[in-house]
């Protein structure tokens, strides 16, 4: 079974949220270009990491659910991860440009 | 139908790349360290997503595996050059 003969009711959540995902990602990344400082920019990346991941893994696995035909959850684990490392690697960069931006 | 599911992950794709490009830019310009790490960041989680786009376009679960390690080790990667900028060395004694 190819991706070709999926039921429209496997493909059309998961091109919602595909376009969903995708966009929430681009707007974080648009983001990064174009704000000013470095403590705006941190902000609008952690939008395409947690929710435009969520909705680009929750495609995957109805994907993967339709074409396996049973229930396929592993991409719960990537959710999983980058939910837990996603915030620990903003505390830690923040606390290196606040210690790099103060005056010795 | 599946035409349209076809141009959906081209789309989302395309969207990926695109969105790695700015992290790309912001990486060349980034006037301090901190933002280049943070394009960094940005980079490899648009990377991983781009895998999965080749995974759900190919069928197979391979790619599911190359996105689950570019998570781990982007992180860890992440954290080892926040820390060397904090610190000025990764692994304290």
């Amino acid at each position: 079974m190819t991706i070709s003969d999926l039921s429209p009711w496997f493909t059309v959540p998961a091109a919602v949220l595909l376009v969903a995902g995708a966009l929430l990602t681009l707007v974080g990344s648009l983001g990064l270009l174009r704000l000013q400082s470095f403590y705006a920019r941190m902000h609008s990346p952690s939008m395409g990491s947690t929710l435009g991941t969520a909705c680009t893994l929750a495609a995957s696995m109805l994907v993967a659910s339709g074409l396996d035909g049973r229930p396929v959850v592993h991409e719960v684990l990537i959710s999983l991860l980058l939910a837990l490392t996603s915030p620990m690697t903003s505390i830690v960069l923040m606390q290196a440009a606040r210690a790099r931006s103060q005056p010795h | 139908m599946n035409v349209v599911f076809d141009w959906t992950v081209w789309f989302a794709q395309m969207c990926f790349l695109l969105a790695m490009g700015c992290a790309t830019v912001r990486l060349i310009l980034g006037p301090r360290a901190q933002d280049r790490v943070l394009a960094l960041d940005t980079m490899y989680v648009n990377g991983m997503l781009s895998m999965l786009m080749l995974g759900i376009r190919s069928s197979t679960t391979i790619y599911f595996d190359i996105a689950l390690l570019i998570a781990l080790f982007g992180f860890v990667g992440s954290v080892a050059a926040s820390r060397f900028l904090l610190r000025g060395e990764v692994i304290e004694p």
